[in-house]
């Protein structure tokens, strides 16, 4: 029996990719006001894959994208419904009370369950913590099978097949629907949202709720105790030619 | 190896913070014999895997009991090839084909139980692509904020990893009861297997099914040492311009060197290399003696996976590409030029 695909999709902004970071000198955070942010990228691949699933005519009900965070989060969702999300849902989060990885899957948790999702497809992490946690957290609580780091995804009524990227190569899973995908850069190339599709994406509909609305409590375990600026590396400069780089690796023991 | 970097960032804090360096070495004597660790250890057909050793290296800078944990259809004999690895008191194994391989949906139901059963304070396993997707689902069950890619240990409760595609550094204190880690490779360097003669003890089998089915792996063949732990790695990127090209000079390159091939992200989007070559912030992290790029701009993304190298070489035809400001040794130039000489002058000494 083929079941129908309601697809949740979470979603995080994040500093924009191209962005190098500033470490703020009270060594609480990186400063993030009055920066670039942005869709994080291996969230446009899950949105991308859910949007080409329906487009490879598989029975997709419904495609929901879900961000938690203060609430420049809904430009995020709009950008998400513009790539062609159907609706959306912003948990408003205060932007100094950042959720932890744990925080997110319980709530995905309880959204998952109330919208009777069956396949949700997460980026593998996020470029701001890196924690790359959330999809298997996720997949834990609510005991559906995982795949993570996903380079091919194909569903044959209710049977996903997975590649994954693993050290050193590829793996390939089989699992039942419902599950937890995580996607690798790899999964696809995202499409950029047309203006036309940006205009519709206003019109699609996004609810906002709260963590209370989901009964969830999401306490950070985790204290910030500082952040830092890396150590700066030195460049050593130039060397004229192809025996200067070896003497030079030579003096440095490199060689 | 340990990370040059994380090691000087930590000398730089400790020296910033004595009073609490301090108060932590006391704090650590006085409760180290109460810490227990549990290190995973993986292995692939009956054979440990190395990496993953350094998980241990890890448990033993905590202080306290560090215990090993093995599971698979050979899980006994690879308990005794564990039982030498120096800093372990105990082997836990559980042999059971169904663990061979390395399945979340079934592995994280057998760690709660062994975790629980060993009242452990401490899991550590290496951040390799077993351990980063197993270990948050383990969390979760737990109900534990498990801390990733860990680069340095603090104190019992008190961790430092890189956040921002290592543009920044972040310590962070766990409140929960049981710490649940994942260790960064280049930064924990790997137990040494001799010398150690550790206890090996039937763990608790949950025979839990695992709701996914493993149906088959291709791994690239390479005689070439693995990327992660290579000594000296050749790295390529889009400046290479085709598969061809890169096919041509980089592996000439890395047999003079010695070295393990890697990649940019542009190099493996644009189907030069495999993707499992590929260096940085969503790909590997190496920290060689010696890291040479070659046609590498140098982006973000991909410094976060090898500005802790000893020493980064770099060949680029543009004197302002970011990858000169890390560089220790640049050579402005064509790279279809100079590579080929520099293999040629490396091969006749």
């Amino acid at each position: 029996m083929s079941s129908k695909l309601r697809i949740l999709v979470p979603v995080k902004r994040v500093i924009d990719y191209a962005v190098k970071p500033r470490v703020k000198s009270d060594r609480t955070g990186v400063e993030t006001s009055g920066v670039k942010h942005s869709l994080n990228p291996f969230d446009e691949l899950s949105i991308e894959e859910a949007v080409r699933l329906r487009e490879r005519k598989q029975p997709v009900e419904d495609i929901l994208a879900v961000s938690a965070g203060p609430a420049k989060c809904a430009d995020t969702l709009r950008t998400a419904m513009a790539m062609g999300a159907d609706r959306s849902i912003h948990v408003d989060v205060p932007e100094d009370k950042p959720l932890e990885p744990l925080g997110v899957a319980k709530l995905l948790k309880a959204i998952a369950e109330k919208e009777q999702s069956n396949l949700i497809i997460l980026g593998k992490q996020a470029i701001d913590d890196d924690a790359g946690q959330t999809g298997q957290m996720l997949a834990g609580l609510l005991n559906w099978p995982q795949a993570t780091q996903a380079s091919k995804v194909s569903i044959d009524n209710d049977t996903v097949t997975v590649e994954r990227e693993v050290d050193g190569g590829v793996e390939t899973l089989r699992a039942k629907l419902p599950m937890v995908i995580t996607t690798d850069l790899r999964l696809n190339e995202p499409r950029y949202a047309s203006l036309p599709n940006i205009m519709k994406a206003k019109k699609k509909k996004l609810e906002k709720k709260t963590l209370g609305d989901y009964g969830v409590d999401a306490t950070s375990r985790l204290k910030t105790v500082k952040v830092e600026e890396p150590p700066v590396r030195q460049g050593g400069g130039k060397v004229e030619d192809v025996d200067g780089m070896i003497s030079k690796l030579k003096e440095l023991g490199a060689l | 190896m340990l990370s040059l970097a994380g090691q000087s960032a930590i000398r730089a804090v400790r020296a910033q913070s004595t009073p609490r360096g301090l108060l932590f070495q006391f704090q650590s004597s006085s409760i180290a014999r109460l810490l227990s660790t549990l290190a995973i250890l993986e292995q692939r057909d009956g054979k440990l895997n190395s990496g993953s050793l350094g998980a241990v290296t890890a448990g033993e800078k905590l202080g306290g009991s560090v215990h090993g944990f093995v599971a698979g259809k050979s899980a006994k004999t690879v308990a005794q090839e564990a039982s030498k690895i120096k800093g372990l008191e105990k082997i836990i194994a559980v042999e059971n084909e169904a663990y061979d391989r390395g399945l979340p949906e079934n592995w994280a139901p057998l760690l709660v139980e062994n975790i629980k059963k060993g009242g452990y304070t401490h899991v550590i396993a290496a951040h390799s692509a077993f351990g980063k997707s197993l270990l948050p689902r383990v969390a979760a069950l737990l109900d534990v904020q498990q801390i990733s890619d860990v680069m340095s240990i603090e104190g019992e409760d008190t961790f430092v990893r890189p956040i921002y595609a290592g543009n920044a550094i972040l310590t962070v204190q766990s409140t929960d009861p049981t710490k649940l880690l994942t260790v960064r490779q280049t930064s924990f360097a790997p137990a040494e297997t001799e010398g150690g003669s550790a206890s090996v003890e039937d763990g608790v089998d949950t025979k839990a099914e695992s709701s996914t089915e493993w149906i088959s792996e291709n791994l690239t063949k390479s005689d070439r040492p693995e990327l992660a732990s290579a000594e000296k790695v050749v790295s390529g990127g889009r400046g290479l311009k085709s598969k061809e090209e890169f096919d041509r000079l980089m592996p000439p390159l890395a047999d003079a060197l010695g070295a393990a091939i890697g990649a940019s992200r542009a190099a493996v989007d644009s189907g030069f290399a495999d993707n499992s070559l590929q260096v940085g912030q969503t790909g590997k992290n190496v920290a060689p003696q010696l890291y040479l790029a070659v046609g590498i701009s140098g982006a973000i993304q991909h410094l976060a996976g090898m500005k802790d190298s000893k020493v980064i070489a770099c060949i680029n035809k543009d004197p302002d590409a970011p990858i000169f400001q890390v560089a220790d040794v640049g050579l402005v130039g064509d790279l279809f030029e100079k590579v080929p000489e520099l293999t040629d002058k490396l091969k006749s000494q």
